[in-house]
């Protein structure tokens, strides 16, 4: 995965401006600590759900880190995004205990309920599915997280009506 | 003494419905104005009976399993205002028995002594519980380092995040690299994807954890502690911070700690990115470093030139929790538990099929056997036992005929899997073994960082070589292919990553052949997994007609009118199993 997440050229889309000045509190917070370019490009994702280029440039300018480097990090990092989310991720885990489990049921039925690929976003921007490698929560088997709750002993058809629930009081 | 209920709140425990339970039961009491002290607790370990509620009178303590928020209200009534507890929801209790003591009575808790007792979110409860006397004792009786060092050493502890390698010794050497500055960091990145137990006592016991890494820093004299927690566990980093601020009010972290002159230590949480290989030591300090966690090369070792170049000892989650126990009881104490290379206890994370998942603690030397069936036991819908997985990603799969096996480090190597981190995939007839091999060189695959040839590249042939044989591609000779590459990525790794990948696949073609045999020769899965491999048909009793798979085939191999049997045509069917999927009357057979 590092080596394809560095080999595929990511695409950044424009989306047009970015609000700048929230990166401030960040920049003053970690800008002269040691170590900091990690905590600086987790909270700059945290701000905007990914990372958009003119952030990564505002904070090569003010926090002396390299563009190169950050790139770099980002892109060996399953946690960074360079492009943007939907406004709920599922996340669906396949570590060892959910894959046993048959995991692939609730990727195979969301991806179908929700038209898109794994790591894909709805055309709508509500969704964008995932797969990760262990919740923490083996002994629920298999388990799903979206936003930051947690839904275990799932079966595809029960994750799809997770999934619609929230549809629904999205578009109320 | 006042009633007290109290409600596990880990991440299984919320997952499971635990946080409405807490929230319906904090409404009622209200509400109903009723007197009684209502608590949080974090994990006992049977996540099997989450959410857990546990009701503490005058009579003694009731632990009820499954409770939803309408069994929650049914305890209040008829236990607390009733007096009358629901035993039919008793899983466990200090007045009888149940059916959930085989689950308990052989376990021995040191690392998970706090566990679903006490409130990880406050400070006192610890201290209640002989939290910080470890310390206390250490600057009470003026303890040496060297002494400290020695209990380590004496209690024969052995490294619990994988490698299994002395404690006190590592301690030792840091000790002896003098330098101003030094490091301790916690590895809390637990990668093993089917290990929770580092989660499970970061949110249950947070200043356990805390209070190791202070004995550490002291005996090697650190003046840096550093906890790599991996983001996937919010609820542990959310404790983490808690804890470590109530330790910096009350003076356990900060300068002169406890008076001991000179000894100013003090910790921070850094959250991992997303990556199994930062789990490694050098790519761990690497990425504290804020660079990309790519390994390095050994010697230097972090005892010697670690985080920021400064003399650095590592230590897991759960080694780091058995630390104040151990100076608070004393070496032999805990050697009094365990085989002659492997001291005191080991936490199991069970998970996969098996009837009692969650965390036991059971003395080094069990057999795995009475691991599943006694404690876990056995398996989920009366299925056959087929292998168990330890050491995830590194580790290998434990046949059934070799459960009698001991969990000690060198019994567990010699079967060519791992101790590991301790979780326990258990696995029945219907998991076939070479999509379980498949399963985890994806995931070394992706997770490789790269930089050496042979893990880069040898994991990708291997993973092809995999895949073709569950889609009935697989050739004679792929056997030895496999065999060699797995070799050849052994020796040619750098880290433990590529050191250890081959190992699932490895212990699958040792104790499985045959399966990989008949998935190549005979094209066939035994377990019925690799669905290109099955074949389907309509089970003629079953079928209602109601052309659900003929309008989702995507190849039009269905046919037949509604309300009429179908019928596969086995010349278009490309095994895609999507009929089998969507048939809501099971009249997909396979075979
Ligand atoms: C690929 C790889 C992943 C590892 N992941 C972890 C991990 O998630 N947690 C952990 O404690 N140790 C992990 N280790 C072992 C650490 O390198 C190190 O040995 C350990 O943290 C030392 O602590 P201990 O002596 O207390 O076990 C990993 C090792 C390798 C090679
Ligand atoms: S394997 Fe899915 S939560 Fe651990």
């Amino acid at each position: 995965m590092r080596i394809e997440r560095i080999a595929v050229k990511q695409e950044i889309e424009d989306l047009g401006p970015v609000d700048l000045d929230l990166l401030n509190p960040l920049i003053e917070k970690y800008k002269s600590k040691k170590g900091n370019l990690i905590p600086l490009l987790q909270g700059a994702q945290d701000i905007y759900g990914y990372i958009p280029r003119p952030a990564f440039e505002k904070l090569a300018a003010e926090t002396g880190n390299e563009l190169s480097d950050m790139y770099g990090v980002v892109t060996f990092y399953a946690q960074f995004r360079l492009n943007p989310v939907g406004k709920h991720i599922i996340k669906v885990c396949h570590g060892t205990a959910c894959h046993v489990q048959n995991a692939r049921a609730l990727t195979t039925s969301l991806k179908e309920a929700l038209k898109v690929d794994d790591g894909g976003t709805t055309e709508d921007g509500l969704f964008t599915l995932e797969s990760v490698a262990c919740l923490g929560c083996c002994s629920l088997a298999p388990v799903m997280m979206i936003g930051n709750e947690t839904f275990g002993k799932l079966t595809g058809s029960q994750a799809v009506k997770i999934m619609k629930k929230i549809r629904i009081s999205e578009n109320n | 003494m006042e009633t007290k209920v109290i409600v596990g709140l880990g991440s299984c425990g919320i997952a499971a419905g635990a946080r409405k339970v807490y929230d319906k039961i904090e409404a009622f009491k209200e509400a109903e104005n009723l007197q009684f002290e209502l608590k949080k607790t974090s994990c006992v370990g049977m996540c099997y009976r989450e959410p857990l509620v546990e009701i503490i009178d005058d009579t003694g303590t009731y632990l009820y399993g499954e409770i939803d928020e309408e069994r929650a209200l049914e305890l209040i009534e008829k236990h607390i205002n009733q007096q009358s507890p629901v035993k039919e929801y008793v899983v466990q209790s200090d007045l009888f028995e149940t059916v959930d003591n085989e689950f308990t009575e052989d376990q021995v808790k040191i690392t998970l002594r706090n566990c679903g007792y006490i409130d990880p979110e406050n400070i006192e409860e610890y201290e209640a519980k002989d939290g910080y006397r470890a310390i206390k004792k250490i600057a009470g009786y003026s303890m040496s380092r060297l002494d400290v060092i020695q209990t380590i050493v004496e209690s024969g502890i052995r490294g619990r995040g994988g490698g299994g390698f002395p404690t006190g010794l590592k301690w030792k050497f840091a000790n002896n690299n003098k330098s101003d500055e030094k490091y301790i960091i916690c590895n809390a990145d637990e990668g093993d994807p089917g290990a929770f137990m580092d989660r499970s006592v970061l949110e249950g016991d947070p200043h356990a954890v805390l209070e190791g890494m202070i004995i550490g820093a002291y005996a090697i004299e650190a003046t840096g502690g550093v906890i790599y927690c991996r983001a996937e566990y919010p609820l542990a980093i959310k404790r983490l911070e808690i804890a470590i601020g109530q330790a910096r009010a009350k003076g356990y972290l900060g300068k002169n700690i406890l008076g001991i002159q000179g000894f100013t230590f003090d910790i921070y949480i850094k959250e991992g990115a997303g990556a199994f290989v930062c789990g490694e030591e050098t790519a761990l300090i690497a990425s504290v470093e804020g660079q990309r966690g790519m390994p390095r090369k050994r010697p230097p070792f972090p005892a010697a030139s670690g985080l920021w170049k400064k003399p650095t000892n590592i230590n897991n989650v759960e080694t780091l929790a058995n630390i104040p126990w151990i100076i608070r009881h004393g070496a032999a104490e805990y050697a009094k538990y365990g085989t002659e290379k492997s001291k005191g206890t080991k936490v199991f994370a069970l998970a996969g099929k098996i009837k009692r998942s969650g965390l036991v603690e059971v003395p080094m030397g069990m057999s795995i056997r009475d691991v599943i069936f006694k404690l876990g036991g056995g398996i989920q819908g009366g299925k056959k036992f087929k292998a168990v997985q330890m050491g995830g990603p590194s580790g290998g799969c434990i046949p059934e005929h070799l459960a009698d096996t001991i969990v000690d480090y060198d019994s567990v190597n010699a079967t060519g899997a791992i101790m590991g981190s301790g979780g326990m995939v258990v696995m029945d007839e219907s998991t076939c073994m070479i999509d379980v091999a498949k399963f985890f060189l994806d995931f070394t695959q992706k997770e490789s960082c790269g930089k050496c040839t042979f893990c880069r590249i040898g994991t990708k042939r291997m993973l092809e070589i995999l895949t073709n044989i569950t889609e009935g591609e697989g050739e004679e000779g792929d056997i030895e292919r496999l065999e060699e590459l797995s070799y050849q990525i052994k020796d040619n790794s750098l880290c433990g990553l590529g050191q250890t990948a081959p190992n699932p696949v490895l212990t699958t073609i040792k104790y499985f052949r045959d399966e990989y045999e008949a998935h190549i020769r005979d094209k066939k899965c035994p377990a019925l997994v690799c669905t290109k491999l099955l074949t389907y048909e309509v089970d003629e009793t079953n079928c209602t007609g109601c052309t659900v798979c003929a309008v989702n085939c995507p190849v039009d191999a269905i046919s037949g009118a509604r309300k009429e049997i179908h019928h596969i045509d086995q010349d278009i069917c490309i095994n895609c199993g999507v009929c089998f999927t969507k048939c809501k009357f099971e009249a997909i057979k396979i075979s």
